[in-house]
């Protein structure tokens, strides 16, 4: 869940989001470094009064300009590389929920064993209990089994959505007549928040999506009263 | 042979990994077991065999086509 003035990524809740995390931190403490030690020379150069007219050529400092670039650009590229790589290992999963978009809700399906599916509204700010999310909350949620490789397939009914769940590090197309696998394994338990991510229509900003990681026995509770109910 | 399979579709958790369908896109791997399922039906019964090894393509078909699909699927066939 996101706070007030946060600047960086949400909490992760998946390996592969904690990689990535990491990662963004590695890459943008790079950046800050050069662009510290730029702007440091830029303000050096302007406010001298010293110059030096006999300086024609140095092979020391233009080899060092070049070699520490392309040292920097490799310490970069590598852990990108392993991340890329990671995100694609395949992955066994145990169990597969699809997530249709439609204009303007999710519906889920639990087909693996009975046909379980429900529709997942957003709850109107009027109807909202103290404490809850504004534009964030919905009727029913994706309940998933923690620690489990869990598969998504996402496709859509009408037009393009875009399923995405930051702190599982999920972010996922939904195009009509296709569909499109995303994996995840939530590692901790907990309420996951996200937002439709593609333009779909007037209520496209109204379209969350909750995701809850329960322990199994209770998504296996949750799911035999999900078959009564419906 | 046969209770390798009826192992298998006892154990049955989801579709698991098929390295035919390794990218992010699964609609054909959705189409496919569909087909599989009904060829294999086709096939056994016409052989006049026991058809329940072709169960295992429908409990993937169902873990990944969506229920819409597999309506529009079966309108088509009828």
């Amino acid at each position: 869940m996101a706070h007030p003035t946060q600047l960086g990524f949400k909490d992760a809740a998946m390996p592969v989001m904690e990689e990535l995390l990491h990662f963004h931190d590695h890459a943008l403490m790079i950046v800050l470094l050069i662009s510290t030690l730029v702007l440091y020379i830029i303000t050096a150069m302007v406010s001298t009064k010293l110059t030096n007219k006999y300086i024609l050529d140095s092979q020391e400092i233009e080899i060092v300009w070049t070699i520490l670039p392309a040292v920097i650009l490799v310490l970069i590229a590598l852990p990108s590389l392993r991340i890329l790589y990671l995100m694609d290992e395949i992955n066994d999963p145990h169990l597969t929920i699809k997530a249709m978009g439609h204009q303007w809700y999710w519906s889920y399906e639990y087909t693996d064993y009975e046909n379980l599916g429900f529709d997942s509204y957003m709850v109107p700010t009027q109807d909202l209990a103290p404490g809850q999310f504004r534009l964030l909350e919905t009727d029913h949620r994706m309940v998933v089994p923690m620690e489990s490789p869990v598969r998504v397939l996402v496709s859509a009914e009408d037009v393009l959505h875009s399923w995405a769940v930051p702190s599982l590090g999920v972010k996922m197309d939904a195009v009509p007549g296709r569909l499109n696998q995303a994996a995840f394994i939530a590692s901790r338990p907990g309420v996951f928040y996200g937002q439709c991510s593609e333009i779909c229509g007037a209520n496209h900003s109204f379209m969350p999506i909750v995701v809850e990681a329960v322990p199994l026995e209770h998504f296996e509770n949750w799911s035999s009263l999900m078959l009564e109910d419906a | 042979m046969a209770d390798v399979i009826d192992d298998k579709i006892k154990n049955y958790r989801t579709a698991p990994f098929d390295a035919r369908f390794p990218n992010t896109n699964q609609t054909r791997n959705c189409f496919q077991n569909y087909l599989d399922f009904h060829r294999c039906n086709k096939v056994l019964s016409g052989k006049g065999q026991d058809s329940s090894p072709c169960e295992w393509y429908q409990r993937v078909y169902k873990s990944l086509c969506p229920m819409s699909w597999v309506s529009l699927f079966y309108q088509k066939h009828l």
